[in-house]
């Protein structure tokens, strides 16, 4: 990211915005405004049209269906779950990652980009065959009585399996980018290694990992290719929010569908402004690393 | 208790963090796809080929494929527009634009699915405009492709931002003074040195769109040989207990995604392999 | 505190970083390792603060005033260590900063807040940056930056005090600065004081002694005078200062100069063969006319009287350039043009040769 740069290439964009002529610079953003517009703009707007299509009343009645309310705390089960252990592993992937030299590193990197590569239909199909009826574990988890398909661990796992890599690829090129050397201040200066990492290494981090974290949760709690193939759709037991939306629309339950979507939909846009927030924190905060000094010498 | 795969270092925690790492890796993800590719040896050559080249697999690749391409070709156009505006010009409302160019990517696939089939269905915003011209959408390969289009977007746009970015005005302004038009500029100098960013979001977007479930099963009408997506088919054969048949079509579609993914790598690593800095 | 350190050799892969290198450093010391990158200063700066660790040899150590701290962590061998960056904690305030190596203690050996707080100003004062407490890294420039890693480092009551290239990254006047204030500060604490640098400058300004490192391996200890006025061989002659380098001969003990030869402090008359002949551009001589001494013939190309001592940029017959350091007065007295024809002769002359030492 040209992030050293952005003042030099501003000045130098702002001298080629004045070469292109005014015509391709009128064509070039209504362009780009009716497709943000049509692509972008309508869908989200849609949803809250749809939702209060019926006035207030109907939206709010929507609440009261006690399948929806069991899917909300499904999602939020399986989001509150996934979201400190995925912490946890991105934090540890990113210390080794960053802040050692080894071989197989690249491999690694590729591993935890996985998920990103792989359709979500594979991602809830996987968990299918380990702990399915036919799958390795069926026969040992139907003996002891447990049961991971169909239920809320399989949920539980195929979101942890879709979110995981956030935080981690958040942090990796981060802390990358910041080098060890304040670590290593440290350590010279006789902190432990966790005194390190709490007194020197989070706040530097902080704002990289409240971004992964919100990337993270917004996926968690909107997951549906891979959790529809591991939940079962059981009204009322296991399904997630977006599986409940999925049950309403297809009865022809409109309102109700798109009023639980309007949930949805508000974390997204919030998901949004606080990317954006954490985003630009991330970038100040680089900036300070590699600007040279400002003030007078000595 | 010097191993040779690491270099020393004073920082403690490495032992720590890798294995942890590599634990978690190894249930969640390792484990996991393993299963897979074992279940798809379990079959003969056969049984394999047979499911693979069944008629209604065969339609459901050839729409998913079709309709992802052209979807990320859209997105490869449009994004281009939507990027260069939104790095080169100062316009009212530009830093929101922005913003929302992640919002497939922040809102939950069913959401979007259940969106977008109601602005293009029949009595839609946009669907009640385009149906007097005979046009419909929903329920469409075009609905479809429109729905592939909009998952896509922000990998395009968010590839191609930074590297439009670095771009510095100099070589641009280097390209004028020696005589070249504005269009030659473009084509000849920016055009190239932003191609490996330009491709990779191509690329990402393609594959994206080919495993897209929740976005698409909604407007997608779902109509085996005509309108069904290949994830669709997957669920279907799930829901059936045909494992192993829904085992080798997911095996195919990561297969073909890889290869798109490792070509598109390679047709970069050539375009830019004479702009690469040193390291 | 001494350090002995002890047949000690790094290599990173197929790389060698240091070769087998032993350099005894007494107490009190300020001592430089000079040298260009890739000469092993750093590498074994790091040792000796044990951020790495030397090849597992016989017979290498690293000693603290007698004890064995090869295998110690870095943490605990109480070293303070300056790095090129300063790598200050950016999110800790100035006193925070110095006050860092004091807070993470265990609670056996920590001091109270209060003393704490009371020996990090004690350190503010002494870098000089009363009130700037409160500030934070970004607020600070380089030379205050600088000024405050090394403060923090001193707050562990270090026994050894290393910096790494600490003034690399400053401009010229800061660093001139930087430099007379290490210099008396070291008068008053008299701390063991290791530092690495690749400007001559700096090292022999600075410095008790000086180790010239090249490729892995000392070339020289001495102090200042000893490394310039007497180098110990060709790489610490070239590299220290200004030289002019003749390809040239010997005989006889004696190195061919001009019209006559020279003879060469040191060099065993049997001597014979070729040899590099190196000479100060402040050890040589300009005559108009030959007056019997070996004598070499040059024109004078260029003048650069701008400075306390005028440059002067000959060429000999033979094609090769050699410069001249007048000091000024004779400059004038001479009265040198450019296109004159002068003799140049030398006070003193060095050979080095593959072939023998000096």
């Amino acid at each position: 990211m040209a992030i050293g740069q952005s003042a030099l290439s501003n000045h130098g964009r702002v001298q080629q915005a004045t070469h292109d002529p005014l015509w391709l610079r009128l064509l070039m953003i209504s362009t780009t405004v009716s497709f943000i517009v049509i692509f972008l703009v309508l869908p989200l707007t849609i949803i809250f049209m749809e939702a209060f299509r019926d006035g207030l009343g109907a939206y709010l009645k929507s609440f009261q269906d006690p399948a929806g309310w069991h899917a909300i705390k499904l999602t939020l089960i399986a989001t509150g779950i996934s979201l400190p252990l995925n912490l946890v592993f991105g934090v540890a992937a990113a210390w080794a990652i960053a802040k050692f030299e080894f071989k197989g590193k690249s491999l690694l990197i590729t591993l935890i980009d996985l998920p990103f590569a792989v359709s979500p239909i594979i991602s809830g199909l996987i968990y299918v065959l380990l702990f399915g009826m036919q799958g390795w574990f069926g026969a040992w988890l139907s003996e002891h009585d447990l049961q991971v398909i169909f239920a809320v661990p399989g949920i539980v796992l195929a979101t942890i399996f879709v979110t995981f890599p956030f935080v981690a690829r958040e942090l990796i090129p981060l802390m990358q980018e910041q080098g060890t050397d304040e670590e290593l201040a440290a350590i010279s200066l006789g902190a432990s290694g966790w005194q390190t990492f709490v007194r020197v290494t989070i706040p530097n981090i902080k704002w990289g990992l409240l971004y992964g974290v919100i990337l993270c949760n917004a996926r968690a709690m909107g997951e549906f290719g891979a959790v529809s193939i591991v939940s079962g759709h059981i009204r009322g037991k296991t399904n997630t929010l977006p599986l409940h939306i999925e049950i309403l629309y297809n009865e022809y339950n409109v309102v109700a569908a798109f009023a639980m979507a309007s949930i949805l939909a508000m974390l997204g846009l919030i998901t949004l402004v606080l990317k954006s927030v954490f985003e630009w924190k991330v970038q100040q905060q680089l900036r300070e690393t590699l600007e040279p000094t400002t003030a007078e010498a000595n | 208790m010097h191993l040779r795969i690491k270099q020393y270092s004073p920082l403690p925690g490495f032992g720590l963090t890798l294995g942890y790492t590599l634990t978690y890796l190894g249930l969640i993800v390792i484990l996991p796809l393993s299963a897979l590719f074992m279940k798809s040896t379990s079959m003969t050559l056969d049984q394999f080929w047979q499911t693979i080249v069944d008629p209604r697999v065969m339609a459901s690749y050839r729409l998913t494929f079709g309709t992802s391409l052209i979807g990320a070709l859209i997105n490869l156009f449009f994004g281009f527009i939507v990027a260069w505006s939104l790095v080169r010009y100062r316009f009212p409302g530009r830093k929101i634009l922005d913003a929302l160019i992640d919002l497939p990517f922040a809102l939950p696939t069913a959401v979007s699915g259940i969106a977008l089939t109601t602005i293009y269905a029949k009595n839609g915003w946009i669907g009640g405009l385009l149906e007097p011209l005979g046009i419909k959408v929903a329920f469409t390969p075009l609905g479809i492709t429109l729905a592939m289009t909009f998952i896509g977007l922000p990998f395009v746009v968010r590839t191609l931002q930074p590297a439009l970015e670095e771009l510095d005005g100099e070589t641009e302004e280097a390209a004028a003074s020696l005589g070249a038009g504005r269009w030659q500029t473009f084509w000849r100098v920016i055009l190239p040195t932003v191609l490996p960013a330009l491709l990779t979001g191509f690329a990402l977007a393609f594959a994206r769109a080919l495993g897209e479930y929740g976005s698409v099963v909604f407007i997608s009408g779902n109509m085996p040989m005509k309108t069904e997506i290949t994830s669709l088919l997957i669920i279907t054969k799930l829901e059936q207990y045909d494992i192993a048949g829904a085992t080798v079509i997911s095996i195919v579609m990561l297969l073909v995604s890889f290869l798109i993914l490792l070509s598109i790598n390679g047709l970069q690593w050539w375009v830019s392999r004479g702009q690469r800095k040193s390291v | 505190m001494s350090i002995h350190v002890k047949n000690v050799s790094k290599t990173f892969g197929s790389y060698m970083a240091l070769k087998n290198v032993s350099l005894e450093i007494k107490d009190g010391e300020l001592i430089t390792l000079l040298g260009p990158s890739g000469s092993g200063k750093t590498t074994l700066l790091r040792i000796i603060a044990g951020m790495e660790i030397p090849d597992d040899c016989e017979g290498s150590g690293i000693f603290f005033h007698g004890e064995d701290v090869s295998h110690r962590q870095v943490g605990a061998r109480k070293v303070g260590f300056v790095f090129q960056h300063y790598a200050l904690f950016k999110h800790l305030s100035v006193i925070e900063n110095i006050a860092f190596g004091l807070r993470v203690r265990p609670k056996a050996t920590r001091p109270s807040k209060k003393e704490i707080l009371s020996k990090a100003s004690e350190l503010l004062q002494l870098i000089q940056l009363e009130g700037f407490g409160n500030r934070y890294p970004a607020q600070l420039s380089g030379g205050q930056r600088q000024r405050v890693a090394l403060a923090r480092a001193l707050a562990i009551e270090p026994r050894v005090l290393l910096l790494d290239e600490p003034f690399g990254a400053l401009d010229a006047k800061v660093r001139q600065g930087l430099r007379n204030w290490l210099r008396r500060l070291h008068g008053e604490l008299k701390m063991t004081t290791i530092l690495v640098t690749h400007d001559q400058e700096e090292a022999l300004e600075v410095a008790d002694r000086v180790v010239v490192m090249n490729q892995a391996a000392i070339e020289q200890v001495g102090t200042p005078a000893e490394v310039f006025h007497n180098p110990a061989s060709e790489f610490v002659m070239d590299f220290l200062g200004n030289v002019n380098v003749f390809r040239g001969r010997v005989e006889e003990g004696h190195a061919v100069w001009g019209n006559g030869t020279v003879k060469v402090p040191g060099l065993q008359t049997s001597s014979n063969g070729l040899a590099n002949v190196y000479v100060r551009p402040h050890e040589l001589d300009l005559l108009r006319h030959a007056n019997g001494s070996a004598s070499l013939a040059a024109r004078v190309k260029r003048i650069n009287p701008a400075g306390s001592y005028a440059k002067v940029v000959l060429t000999a017959k033979d094609g090769s350039d050699l410069q001249v350091d007048l000091p000024f007065e004779q400059f004038l007295e001479l009265d040198l043009q450019c296109g004159e024809d002068v003799f140049v002769m030398p006070r003193r002359v060095r050979v080095f040769s593959s072939d023998y030492e000096i």
